[in-house]
Parts: structure tokens; sequence; C-alpha cells
């Protein structure tokens, strides 16, 4: 594809284009994320289906992206902060990729639950959910604003998620413990859970390129405990 | 001059409050950073920012020009090369250049390098130090058989190659090289670049160019100057070649190497 990136304005076009598209990419894994939990708690068989199939556009955006941060690389050769963005954005781009994939991850889980009947009203599980997109959002809104303080900010939050997975870890134990029939879907919910907290994971993982973009400097920045 | 060592042994030239002046105009001012041993140091920077002038500097080739001065030193082996007593001839033997057009004298290949040793009255064995010097500018198997044809019936690539070899010959520590490929096409380019890298294991390679992917490729430490108001070269930063074309601290760096000035 031809693409006018041989002067200094037509780079920077095309680094905010590309931008552009993974802001796109993110809002379609943040709704993604969104649907698969609604659907897992209103039981909405379809609507996990949906979510499944709509991996695949997720994935092909991921994939355009990725080449024409290569082609900017091969065409460009870009450095110093040009560089540090384009590396920064191929990151993102794959990091959004996984969080769709745990979208993807629980809507199965819904599929595999089927008709069997709620264990119990969800909860903590949605709060995961809302806490995950949250960061993800701040983490992206901080790669636009080239914000250290707002991205460190989103590493500090994934705190509260590791909390609430504990909660939920905790809880289901105790049902699998009271009545063994339980299991099997207490085990679905473990696993869904399991995904949201990885989302919110994935979301430090951003914030932390978003800070090696603005700073030059690779650091882990908040460890999670899972 | 004496070349009694103190200096740290991986500085292989200090560069201190250097100012260069051609009559009243000044051409670089202030410039102060060392060139580390047996790596390749570029020099980049906009045109007109005297980066060529500060090349020349290192091995007192700018006196030439008439008209021409400097304030402040180079320290070459504890010895400031613009000391009293110091002899500009010998300093441009331990600190040869190579030009950005390949020059090879009007004379055979053998005799372009053997040029340096004739006029010292070298001592050993010509035709070995001949062969030692195109060997090490990775020329010999190319000319071994018509050493005795013109240095100037050769390629580009292969004259400037010729050239190398011709300062090699009077064994300098320093090689200073002004555009050393902006005349040549890309695979001569390469391999000049390649002969760079080769050649630090037993020299300090200096190296300017307007090429920054060449920077980048090439060199291990990078300095860039930029003119100031008054025309002046001025040293805007200096340090690992891959810290300033990934992470550079001067905003006039990250301008001039991303390409939104210069």
């Amino acid at each position: 594809m031809q693409r006018h990136t041989s002067t200094r304005a037509g780079l920077d076009s095309e680094l905010i284009n590309v931008q552009n598209d993974l802001l796109m990419l993110g809002s379609m894994v943040e709704k993604a994320i969104d649907k698969a939990v609604d659907a897992l708690r209103l039981r909405d068989l379809a609507a996990s289906e949906q979510v499944v199939k709509d991996d695949d556009h997720i994935d092909s955006k991921r994939f355009s992206i990725e080449e024409r941060c290569i082609d900017l690389i091969a065409r460009q050769q870009p450095v110093a902060s040009d560089l540090r963005h384009i590396v920064t954005m191929l990151h993102i781009a794959v990091e959004l990729e996984r969080i769709g994939d745990y979208a993807e991850g629980i809507g199965k889980i819904s599929l595999m639950m089927g008709e069997q009947p709620p264990l119990k009203p969800l909860i903590d599980i949605p709060r995961m959910a809302e806490l995950g997109t949250g960061m993800l959002r701040r983490a992206l809104d901080a790669l636009v604003n080239r914000d250290e303080e707002a991205a460190l900010g989103v590493c500090n939050a994934d705190d509260e998620v590791d909390q609430l997975y504990d909660q939920v870890y905790r809880e289901l134990l105790l049902m699998m413990i009271q009545d063994p029939k339980s299991i099997e879907r207490a085990t679905y919910l473990l696993w869904a859970a399991h995904d949201l907290e990885r989302v919110a994971d994935r979301a430090t993982n951003v914030a932390e390129r978003v800070m090696f973009m603005t700073t030059g400097k690779l650091t882990e920045i908040n460890v999670s405990r899972y | 001059m004496t070349t009694e060592t103190q200096a740290p042994t991986h500085v292989a030239l200090s560069i201190r409050n250097l100012s260069a002046y051609y009559s009243r105009f000044r051409a670089l001012k202030d410039v102060t950073f060392d060139i580390p041993r047996n790596k390749v140091t570029a020099l980049i920077g906009p045109s007109g920012c005297g980066k060529s002038t500060l090349l020349r500097c290192f091995n007192r080739m700018n006196e030439l020009v008439p008209g021409a001065r400097v304030e402040g030193g180079v320290m070459f082996n504890t010895e400031n090369i613009y000391g009293p007593n110091v002899d500009p001839t010998v300093v441009r033997y331990r600190i040869g250049m190579v030009f950005q057009k390949p020059n090879p004298f009007p004379k055979s290949i053998f005799e372009n390098v053997a040029f340096g040793l004739r006029i010292n009255g070298y001592r050993g064995d010509v035709a070995e130090q001949v062969e030692r010097s195109l060997r090490s500018a990775a020329l010999w198997d190319d000319v071994k058989d018509r050493l005795h044809d013109s240095g100037q019936a050769m390629s580009g690539g292969q004259q400037q190659r010729l050239c190398i070899a011709r300062a090699l010959a009077v064994e300098p520590e320093i090689i200073l090289m002004d555009e050393p490929a902006s005349a040549l096409d890309p695979i001569a380019t390469l391999e000049i670049e390649t002969l760079m890298r080769d050649l630090i294991q037993e020299y300090t390679v200096v190296v300017v160019t307007h090429n920054m992917q060449q920077a980048a490729r090439v060199s291990d430490e990078t300095a860039f100057l930029n003119m100031d108001e008054d025309r002046a070269g001025y040293l805007v930063e200096h340090g690992d070649t891959t810290q300033i074309f990934t992470n550079p601290k001067h905003e006039r760096t990250e301008a001039y190497i991303t390409g939104r000035f210069g």
C-alpha cells in the first residue's frame, strides 16, 4: 500500500494514524471484555458466541497495526522518540490482542457453562472487568497525552484487581467445599476471574510501555501477585 | 613528540575547550569531550556546524587553511598536539586522515601505499609494510597481482580502501575519516563500514558523516554538533550511539536525528 510518508510531515501523520488505529483496537477489546462479562452474567449464549467470533476482527486489526509499524521501520529508519513511539505501539498492539483473547476465553467459558443454572449472581467479576477496562482506557489516554504520571497511576491500580481476585477465589473455594456439586460451575467462574485478573496485568504492561515511550526506560512497575 | 602515556588507556584523544577560528570567524567554540580508544566515534550535525573543522583539528590539518588558528587543546597520549614543541607533520602520521573523495596519487598501487614510508625514510621492509597495510585495508586480495597498476584505475571503493591503506602504512594510532563513503555506491559503502569495524581492533576511528543511518550502524559513540546563532559550531551532546539514537538527552539532538530540522 502506497503511503506518503517520505517527508517528516508524512511520518508524523502516519504515526498519528497508526496510533488512532491502536486506540480503535483498544476500544474493540474493551467492548469485547464488557460484552463477554455481560453475556456471562446474563447467561446470554448467543452474545457469548458473538464475542468468540468477533475476536477475528481484533486479530486482524492487530496484524494491520503491526504491518504498518514494520513498514515505518523499514522505510523511515526511525530513531529517538519516533523509534520509541513505534516500538511502543507494536508492543501495545500485542497486549491489546491478548486482552481480546481473554474476552474470547470468557465467551468460551460461558458457552461451556451452557444451560446450567447460574451458581450465584455475579458482582465481583463484573467489577473486576470494569476496573481492568478502566485501567486500559487510562493507559491509552496516557499514550495519547504522553503522560508518565498517569501511566504510573495505572500500574498502581492493579493491586485493587488482585484483591478482588483474592476475594472471588476464596468465595468460590468455600462454595466448592460446601457443595461439591458446584465444583464444575465454580471452576468456570474461577477461570473467568483469572482472565480478568490478567486483563489488568496487560493494562499495566501497556502503561509500562507508555512510560518507556516517554522516558526511554524499560521498567517493570508493578509485579502482579498472580 | 613524546609518547609516554599516563592518560587513561581507554581514551585516545581528549578534546579540551577547543575553539577554532578562520581569521575572525569562530567556527567552533569550546568543545570538550573524549574520544575512546579502539572505538568508532561518529561526528554528526547539520552542514556548517563545524564537524569537519573539528575533525581536522584532531591532527592539525586545519592549520593548512590560511588564517586558521585554535584555542584550547587536544590531548593525545598526555601531550597537547598544539604544544609548542610539537611537529604537526609527526601528528599527522600518528593521526591519519582519509577524505570524502578518494584521492590516490597518480602512481602505482604499491607506490601509493609506500609513499609515506619513503618520505619518512622508513628503515624496515617497505614491501612487507605495503602488504600489511593493504591487508588491513581489506584490499590485498583484490590487488596483490597488480600492485604496479595505477592507483587511479580502480573502482571508487577500492580507491578509498587504497587511501586507507596509505594512511595505515605509517602506523598511526588514530584514523580520521571525513565522509569516507559519501562518494561511494551502497556496496562500497558497506565495505568501508565493515572495514571501520575491523580497523578498531588496532586503531581508533573518528568519522564525520552526514548519513545518520551510517553513524548509527558503524559507531560506538556519537557526538552531535550544532551551529549557534553566531554560526559557531558547538557540541550539543556526546554519548553512547545507542543512547543517542534511542533516547537523546537534548531536544536539539532529537530534532536533528528525527529530521525535524537541519
